[in-house]
């Protein structure tokens, strides 16, 4: 007769797993690499492929050869890592320095800490920030390549808004003069601008929001207390002194703000796992991206501001407990 | 510039030599008595804190040990005799030589003699398991084989055996500290005596059922019918709840009842492999462990 | 729509044997009665081998005051009092009687009229249904009796009859709400009178509409009970979570459900109690569902207590080709069988088959920390915290983070995408330290 199976309930399992998990964010951010593939052509591609491959690479070589336990890179987190490294730096970045940006990423951010789901910090964003001090002139080299089909840039090159805003208080002009100078609009923001590959379509981002909502991969309370919080913080400031702060809007559509909120602050790995935890995190975030965009000496901020509250997120958990069932009575 | 350095100088000197005061009074204020023996025992012991004792760890038991009136209740079973004696000299105490421990696993269910009447596919862990059901074989009481001693071990003295699917104890390494008999969820592992050059005889197998039905449920379980207890000259054998117990400390190694088990649950482990008796139903396994280098006799 | 305030998952709801109509079960050769068929103390045997007795014959007394009295199912010779083993394995007394004929026990009214003038008072309506040896038919088998005779102190406000049926595949509430609801609204007017409670509820899933219809339309001629559709989630049958949905309080943590003024029974209970007090029936049939994808024919039987699983099996064709798990109980709490001839007791809910590929676990990979588990804990628990600590052996720990809270609801390792045992270990763990908490001293 056959033997029949025996374990403790529950017996059935949802449908969700690790992989279709990581699956779905890689899915969700597809429409950016279609969007950077359609305006910096084959070497948007380049840099993706770059990335997905030597993390992907990174992770086997480590796991196989280092650490010799079970090689997981066919959970897709590897390539989600690859994927955000590439569309973080500049289109114009040599290959090599996505390469060490993998290494550093994989290799230091994540499998020393003993591999997915241990890492304190968010991998890319540990990979972005080695490459944005250790190669400060190509990774702030924002022009747009020779290659470049479908069409061109108007008016700005060589410099992101925000950057340009930086530059331009720091030589003593005013918002408006700034503005003025460069012709900036909310329309021109919302899809295709300078920047790294993936900031340039805020559109395709949030349409990725949207499927990892839909698809309950994430939970919003993070992305939108991050946006929240910049909105009202960066919206003070702008009150106060409309001339020196930029506007909330001008914030939210900016530089990496929705790539970072969206898919680097949502980590599972490196993000709080309650909702009261969540939002305080997310909180964390806006006020550090303002703080160091308003006052820093970087023009972008968020990629600190998630390392930073990365750290904080053991201790977030210990203190932001689940809303017990019950706990009120008595 | 120089009166900058002299007056830095100067003044974290005199705040360090301040606190430095007030720290020594500090410190003679609360200052803990504790017995200066109690370091010299515990740089003694092992240091596995291994808990084996009884006590918290290492410093614990040297507490115990200077505390006691004799060293009678107290024994390290990791550092043995040897530590023990040292320990006494230390204290001034007398010590009875105790006779090394081992532990030992009592189950015969291997793959072959106890085939699985169901798959398991819960959390691997006989805690687990065992709390779950009756075990995927027909015996309730044996080993349930998800490896709980192997991962209470902290000397690495436990493994698996892929080919019984039973813990084998590496003899060298086993301390006899008792936490895998702890661990044990179906009380299987017992800590019994080393015995002469390690030789020891013990009732392998530890199921209550009745003869028929054990026997059913594994080949080489103990079916309770007393023989051994009938041909041990020295009323070692004790046979409760249809299973036998052999005292290991009265128990005088003869080997008779090894020959006499008609299941040959019995095991004898560490004898020289000639004398192995002839008649015994467990001959044909006995001859097998002169290759194992885990010298036991199955 | 209603539905409870914390956590929660949506397995999918496979009631593929909802219209399937309940069916006598054929009366076996041989019974055995089990002797532990309820929560607490095995019942003590009263019978000796070769007695004669006769269906809802008393044949073993509760022993002690958590424990239920158990009756024959059958009529015929007792062969003795076996050792037999129970579905997990474990070895349990059982009553063992060969059956001849179906004679029963002349006081039981066996007519198909219903009774409904409930002529009892509160007292003797405890003391029949304790006689009768009604246990809570919803999964625990608690003795019924003893919940409805509230702790000195504490005063029931309403009753709660759970239709919810939460888990997926299980039908026999179902059923039972279609076939026999006017007797299940008596069941509850009965155990209302009992709690002298003027507040009944009978809380049923909206993906039950039919049997919504229907008890709304019964209803009318009981004013006092009310039906309640609640929105279709897991595990919305647990006590604690239906009295949240149903009447929005919350049981306090390590409480019990009479301290929010609810008592919750089963709809099988309700039928039970009807037929104790009314039809002066003591509790030896239940209500079966046979069911799985895989499995040929989907059934609902009226089973004798003590019937072997293995006759119930065979007469849907043995255990299908396919199956790799058989399980009693549903899907999320139900528990696999290990051993097919157990006979079936007074709780038996149904026997699940599922394939491999349904109920067969995944290789466990690393925690990364997504949450689902604590978003799905309608305890508002942390089984990921819990399961480490569990595995750490770290107790004050564990009970610092309540895991005596834990309903054992498996929606943690239902959700988990790591495939990692949470529950397993939070159960075990959950034990112990309850073992801890009840050694001490108490203040």
């Amino acid at each position: 007769m056959k033997k029949l199976l025996v374990s403790p309930s529950p017996h059935i399992h949802g449908k969700d797993n690790t992989k279709s998990l990581m699956r779905d964010v890689v899915i969700a951010l597809l429409p950016t690499v279609a969007v950077s593939i359609y305006c910096f052509g084959l070497s948007a591609l380049k840099l993706a492929l770059v990335g997905v491959l030597a993390c992907v690479a990174v992770e086997y070589v480590i796991a196989k050869f280092m650490l010799k336990t079970k090689v997981t890179i066919c959970d897709y987190s590897a390539v989600i890592t690859g994927l955000l490294l590439a569309l973080n730096v500049p289109i114009n970045t040599p290959w090599w320095v996505v390469v060490i940006g993998s290494i550093v990423a994989i290799g230091v951010a994540k499998m020393t800490f003993g591999g997915l789901g241990q890492n304190l910090f968010n991998p890319a964003l540990v990979g972005r920030v080695f490459l944005l001090i250790s190669f400060p002139v190509i990774m702030t080299d924002w022009s747009t390549p020779e290659s470049t089909f479908g069409f061109a840039f108007d008016g700005v090159s060589g410099a992101t808004p925000l950057g340009i805003v930086k530059e331009g208080l720091a030589q003593g002009m005013t918002l408006s003069q700034i503005y003025a100078e460069h012709n900036f609009s909310y329309a021109q923001m919302l899809f295709t601008r300078i920047g790294s590959a993936g900031e340039i379509s805020a559109i395709a981002l949030l349409l990725g929001f949207v499927y990892l909502l839909v698809r309950r991969v994430i939970r919003p309370h993070i992305t939108l207390s991050i946006w929240g919080t910049v909105f009202v913080f960066s919206g003070i400031l702008w009150l106060c002194n409309p001339e020196q702060f930029t506007d909330p809007i001008f914030n939210l559509l900016t530089g990496g703000m929705l790539l970072g909120s969206i898919f680097m602050a949502t980590d599972y790995v490196t993000s709080p796992m309650e909702p009261k935890g969540m939002v305080i995190f997310g909180i964390g975030i806006g006020i550090i991206t303002i703080l160091i965009r308003e006052f820093g000496a970087y023009p972008e901020g968020i990629s600190f501001a998630i390392l930073i509250m990365n750290a904080t997120v053991p201790l977030i958990n210990m203190f932001c407990k689940p809303k017990r069932f019950g706990k009120e009575a008595k | 510039m120089s009166t900058t350095i002299i007056f830095t100088v100067a003044s974290l000197s005199v705040l360090g030599l301040l606190l430095a005061v007030v720290l020594y009074f500090v410190a003679q204020k609360f200052k803990v008595e504790e017995d200066p023996r109690i370091d010299i025992v515990e740089a003694i012991m092992p240091g596995a804190n291994c808990g084996g004792c009884g006590q918290a760890g290492c410093r614990a038991f040297a507490e115990a040990c200077t505390k006691a009136d004799n060293l009678d209740s107290l024994f390290c079973p990791v550092g043995g005799n040897a530590t023990m004696k040292k320990v006494a000299d230390a204290l001034g105490f007398e010590v009875a030589e105790k006779a090394p421990m081992v532990a030992v696993v009592r189950c015969n269910g291997t793959c072959e003699n106890r085939p699985k009447t169901n798959v398991y596919d819960g959390a691997v862990s006989c805690a687990v398991k065992a709390a779950l059901y009756s075990g995927d074989t027909g015996c309730k009481y044996g080993c349930v084989g998800c490896g709980d001693c192997v991962k209470a071990c902290n000397f690495g003295a436990l493994s698996m055996d892929p080919a019984t699917g039973l813990p084998v104890v590496d003899e060298e390494k086993c301390a006899a500290c008792g936490a895998c008999v702890k661990a044990c969820p179906k009380a299987v592992i017992e800590l019994r005596n080393k015995g002469p050059k390690g030789r020891r005889v013990f009732v392998s197998c530890v199921s209550q059922d009745k003869g028929a039905v054990a026997r059913k449920a594994c080949k080489a379980a103990c079916i309770g019918c007393g023989k051994c207890a009938k041909v041990c000259p020295f009323e070692a054998i004790k046979v409760e709840n249809n299973v036998a117990y052999i005292d290991f400390n009265k128990c005088k190694l003869c080997t008779k009842c090894v020959a006499e088990c008609p299941t040959g649950a019995i095991h004898k482990v560490n004898f020289p492999v000639k004398p192995a008796a002839p008649a015994a139903p467990a001959a044909p396994a006995a001859e097998k462990p002169a290759e194992n280098n885990n010298n036991q006799e199955k | 729509m209603k539905t409870f305030s914390i956590g929660g998952v949506h397995p999918h709801d496979s009631k593929i044997s909802a219209n399937a109509a309940i069916e006598s079960f054929p009366i076996p050769e041989v019974a055995y009665i089990s002797m532990g068929q309820h929560l607490g103390a095995p019942a003590e045997p009263i019978v000796a081998p070769g007695d004669k007795v006769k269906v809802g014959q008393l044949i073993a007394n509760a022993n002690g005051f958590i424990s239920a009295p158990v009756h024959s199912s059958v009529s015929g010779t007792v062969k003795g009092i076996e050792i037999i083993k129970d579905l997990a394995g474990n070895p349990c007394k059982a009553v063992v009687i060969e059956v001849e004929g179906d004679e029963w026990v002349e006081t039981i009214d066996r007519s198909e009229e219903i009774a409904r003038e409930i002529k009892l008072d509160s007292k003797e309506i405890i003391e029949k249904i304790k006689e009768c040896g009604v246990v809570g038919l919803g999964g625990a088998t608690f003795p019924t009796n003893v919940k409805l005779s509230p702790p000195p102190g504490k005063k029931a406000e309403f009753l709660i009859i759970n239709g919810a049926e939460c888990e997926p595949y299980l039908t026999s509430d179902y059923r039972v709400l279609l076939e026999m609801p006017e007797q299940v609204l008596i069941g509850a007017a009965i155990m209302m009178k009992a709690l002298n409670v003027t507040q009944g509820f009978v809380g049923i899933e909206e993906n039950k509409p039919e049997a919504i219809r229907i008890m709304t339309e019964k209803a009318k001629a009981y004013p006092q009970i009310k039906i309640v559709s609640l929105k279709k989630k897991y595990p919305q049958g647990g006590e604690k979570q239906l009295i949240d949905a149903v009447v929005g309080r919350k049981v306090p943590s390590m409480g019990l459900p009479i301290d929010t003024g609810a008592v919750v029974q089963n709809v099988g209970t309700a039928l039970a109690v009807y037929e104790a007090v009314q039809k002066n029936k003591p509790l030896f049939e239940g209500i079966m569902t046979i069911t799985g994808e895989c499995c040929p024919q989907q059934k609902n039987y009226k089973h004798r207590v003590g019937t072997p699983l293995s006759k119930m099996i065979e007469s849907v064709g043995g255990v299908p080709e396919a199956a790799a798990k058989a399980i009693s109980g549903g899907p999320m709490m139900g528990k696999a069988i290990a051993n097919l001839d157990a006979p079936t007791l007074k709780g038996s809910s149904s026997v699940l088959f599922l394939t491999e590929e349904q109920t067969k676990r995944q290789p466990e990979s690393n925690c990364i920390r997504c949450g689902k588990c604590i978003e799905a804990c309608p305890m508002g628990l942390e089984p990921y915290l819990l399961n480490k600590l569990a595995k750490a052996g770290r107790m004050d720990d564990l009970e610092a983070g309540k895991i005596y809270d834990c309903i054992e609801c498996g929606c943690c390792l239902y959700t988990c995408p790591a495939y990692i045992p949470l529950l397993d270990n939070i159960r075990l763990a959950k034990a112990n330290v309850m073992k801890i908490m009840r050694s001490r001293p108490k203040k």
